[in-house]
């Protein structure tokens, strides 16, 4: 037996699949790509005994082996090829015991590939509802393989289904005799010729050779040309074949699980609680009733509650630069370590509390199985801008991040209203942009209340929301004619039970999400501040080193404090960074903006969350250790225009760069995603052209109106 | 000529034929297969998309699909 044996985890969405998952690896969970295709891949360690440590993969949620959507494609890609680094050693089909038979299409096909099988039985407690009971033990005989009860929401059954798995890999895997659907029963020569001239063994798989070997990775395309010659001369029609398949294991499976699946009373399609709760949230007024408030407490959360951990936080981080400016000597080097790492550190972790709220509640909503309702309630509304009920999930995920938003659209069949939600996704107020908001927002509106529990900032936090969201749905109907596509998709989509989400699962969806915003987003935002550190440090020619004796003879009047700001405001100027913004602000005044925010809109390109970051790097230059007032906030109610002596943060500068962040395609990560997703650079080059005349377009009016 | 999308709420009936082979394809998988009973559970609050119970759950799908899957009052 294998030291580290591979087990994958297969079954139909929506059953438990992921629970099951976290509960034999927990947070030693990895999140990462399956090699040469960007479909997320989990994986992580489960000890089966002293000696073994097995690999837990799980594959994405499927019905059948016949993929619809893209991520669905690997799962086949993996199971057919043995040569593949994931090919499992045991797969454990899990299955919805409330749904058995249609369950059992894909462990039928599972099973036919001639691959070591256990069968985990989930949700049982939904049968029960359902009044079905289900017996594991006849099940088990009639199948032949193990049959393990599980309760993976609670980790019932863990410890028999890794018994099961033991003993399936101590057992050598005898060759296949008896399919549940032989192709060789109509197609002998077809089936023999494949196994021949490609060395299988296996009736199954030749068929999915002759079916799906364009979607192979591991076959080469000059290969592909002589499965079409073979199926030319044995007449064989792929999806009339496809469809007799289904229906004869669905014959098949009738006469399985018929002895196994008893009716205790009536039968209940739904259990009476889903049955209920379908009634108000598919209800034509209160299902769009509570949809809203859901939307409405998520902003709510996301401002209120979160903003209590980030202004301690926020707090933290400048009294942390302060203790450390007090205690390290004064060089180049500390100034480094306190305003340029120490500033940059804090900008990662000042969103943290955002992020993992809107990871948790949208996570909620997704494990509790009201999201499809809402998909279901959404359709059609979506469709009148050439969008899909589906969308639904990337333009609310696109609230915390683009770019797993935009990859959640490959769940959307038709190419043409995935295309369209991938485009106007990045519109939608991404956490990267809370903290320009919130910053923004706190400077110059005030906090009054409103109905009691709404604030005024509450409520323009949810203006920008809803203008990101509005402009997203008028830009997918402003594009949807320009989109060509003779390809159809289909909707056709199950309508799970209604589940109590589990804290512990919704837990580590958090907290995989915040580890990968650090990690991978963490990186950038400190790499940026620390090369802003320097170009606004340092400078062309020798300006910076004659600061203090240019500002001595021109203002010779200033003492302590004011003279050192002053040395500082010239330094900055002067600096790499000063020029940068200098150069670009004739392009960017019309909105209002000075070169010191032109140094923060570029810094941001590269991911907007930098835009706070900089600034208080900006700011904090020349800012003193001892001042009570160092954070962001006060920094940037601080500051002065030169021009009118007045504060430089005016509504109008502050609602223009509001506009101009909700429109603004500034993130390079969804750029590189966007390009990935669609497979050219056709589409994000289309789409950052058009943010971006909107972003300034807007902008400028919102200034100019304002001002 | 009936089909899914003439039901109406609370109405049974039972898979005859699909006339669009790629969704038949998916609905197949489904478990909605001829044969099979059907009953129409909910129209969204739009009019669209549909509700089905078949196979033991429920499948919601757009109105323009269901008008592929032609449907008989008794077998």
């Amino acid at each position: 037996m294998k030291k580290n044996p591979i087990i994958a985890i297969v079954g139909n969405p929506n059953i438990g699949k992921s629970s099951l998952f976290n509960q034999l690896t927990g947070l030693r969970q990895k999140v990462g790509n399956f090699p040469s295709v960007t479909v997320e891949k989990k994986s992580g360690p489960w000890m089966l005994d002293d000696a073994t440590e097995a690999v837990v993969v799980d594959l994405p949620g499927l019905y059948s082996l016949y993929p619809k959507a893209l991520d669905e494609r690997v799962v086949i890609d993996i199971l057919a090829n043995p040569q593949h680094q994931d090919y499992p050693d045991v797969v454990v089909v899990v299955v919805d015991a409330s749904n058995l038979k249609r369950n059992m299409l894909l462990f039928t096909q599972v099973a036919d590939l001639g691959l070591p099988v256990v069968l985990a039985l989930n949700m049982l407690d939904v049968a029960r509802d359902k009044n079905l009971q289900v017996n594991a033990v006849k099940l088990a005989m009639k199948l032949g393989v193990p049959v393990v009860r599980i309760n993976a929401r609670v980790g019932e059954g863990i410890d028999n289904l890794k018994q099961a798995v033991l003993q399936t890999l101590k057992t050598p895997l005898a060759q296949r005799e008896k399919y549940y659907f032989n192709p060789a029963d109509q197609f002998p020569e077809l089936i023999e010729e494949v196994k021949y001239t490609n060395s299988l063994s296996n009736n199954y798989l030749a068929l999915h050779y002759v079916q799906q070997h364009d979607i192979f990775s591991f076959v080469p395309v000059e290969q592909r040309v002589a499965f079409d010659q073979m199926i030319e001369k044995y007449g064989f029609k792929e999806s009339g074949f496809q469809a007799a398949e289904t229906m004869h294991r669905y014959a098949v499976i009738d006469s399985l699980v018929k002895d196994s699946v008893k009716t205790l009373a009536e039968f209940l399609v739904k259990p009476l609680w889903t049955r209920r709760l379908d009634k108000v949230l598919l209800h034509p007024f209160w299902g769009y009733a509570v949809f809203l408030s859901v939307l409405l407490v998520i902003f709510q959360a996301v401002f209120t509650f979160a903003s209590y951990p980030m202004d301690l936080i926020d707090a933290g981080i400048s009294s942390l630069n302060d203790w450390l400016k007090e205690r390290l000597p004064e060089s180049a080097l500390s100034d480094l370590v306190t305003d340029g790492l120490v500033a940059g550190i804090g900008g990662v972790v000042i969103f943290i509390p955002q992020i993992a709220f809107l990871f948790f509640l949208v996570s909620l909503l997704e494990e509790s199985g009201y999201m499809a309702r809402v998909m279901v309630i959404m359709d059609k509304l979506m469709r009148k801008f050439g969008l899909n009920g589906r969308s639904v999930v990337p333009l609310i995920s696109g609230v915390a991040c683009a770019v797993p938003a935009i990859m959640s659209a490959r769940s959307i069949g038709n190419r043409k209203e995935r295309l369209l939600t991938i485009l106007v996704t990045p519109l939608m107020s991404c956490s990267a942009r809370l903290p320009i908001y919130t910053v923004l927002i706190a400077l110059v509106v005030p906090s009054t209340a409103v109905l009691g529990f709404f604030t005024l900032q509450g409520l323009t936090l949810m203006g920008l929301y809803l203008l990101g969201l509005l402009s997203a749905l008028l830009s997918a109907w402003a594009i949807k004619g320009k989109v060509e596509s003779a390809e159809t998709g289909y909707f056709v989509m199950e309508m799970p039970t209604y589940q109590i989400p589990r804290w512990y699962h919704v837990g580590i969806a958090v907290w995989d999400s915040v580890k990968s915003f650090v990690t991978e987003a963490g990186k950038i935002i400190v790499a940026i501040s620390i090369i802003l550190w320097v170009l606004a440090t340092y400078g062309p020619g020798d300006a910076i080193s004659k600061a203090e004796e240019t500002v001595q003879q021109e203002q010779p009047t200033l003492r302590g404090p004011a003279f050192d700001n002053a040395v500082a405001a010239y330094k900055l100027e002067h600096s790499y960074a000063g020029h940068f913004g200098k150069f670009i602000e004739p392009a960017i005044s019309p909105l209002g903006y000075d070169w010191k925010i032109g140094i923060a809109l570029l810094a941001s390109f590269a991911a907007r969350e930098v835009f706070v970051g900089t600034m208080s790097t900006i700011y904090s230059i020349g800012s003193e250790a001892d001042e009570d007032n160092n954070t962001i906030k006060a920094r940037m109610r601080a500051e002065v225009n030169p021009k009118t002596g007045s504060p430089m943060y005016t509504p109008a500068l502050a609602f223009s760069l509001l506009v101009f962040y909700v429109f603004a395609m500034m993130c390079m990560s969804t750029i590189a995603t966007v390009k990935r997703e669609t497979h050219g650079w056709k589409w994000p080059l289309i789409q950052l052209a058009y943010m971006t005349v909107l972003a300034y377009g807007l902008a400028f009016l919102t200034y100019q109106v304002l001002q | 000529m009936k089909t899914i999308a003439d039901l109406k709420i609370g109405e049974r009936a039972f898979v005859k034929e699909f006339c669009q082979e790629d969704l038949s394809l998916k609905l197949l998988e489904m478990g909605c297969l001829p044969g099979e009973e059907v009953i129409l559970e909910f129209v969204a609050p739009l009019g669209d998309p549909v509700g089905i119970q078949v196979n033991g759950y429920c499948l919601a799908m757009r109105k323009e699909e269901a008008a592929t899957v032609i449907v008989e009052e008794s077998i």
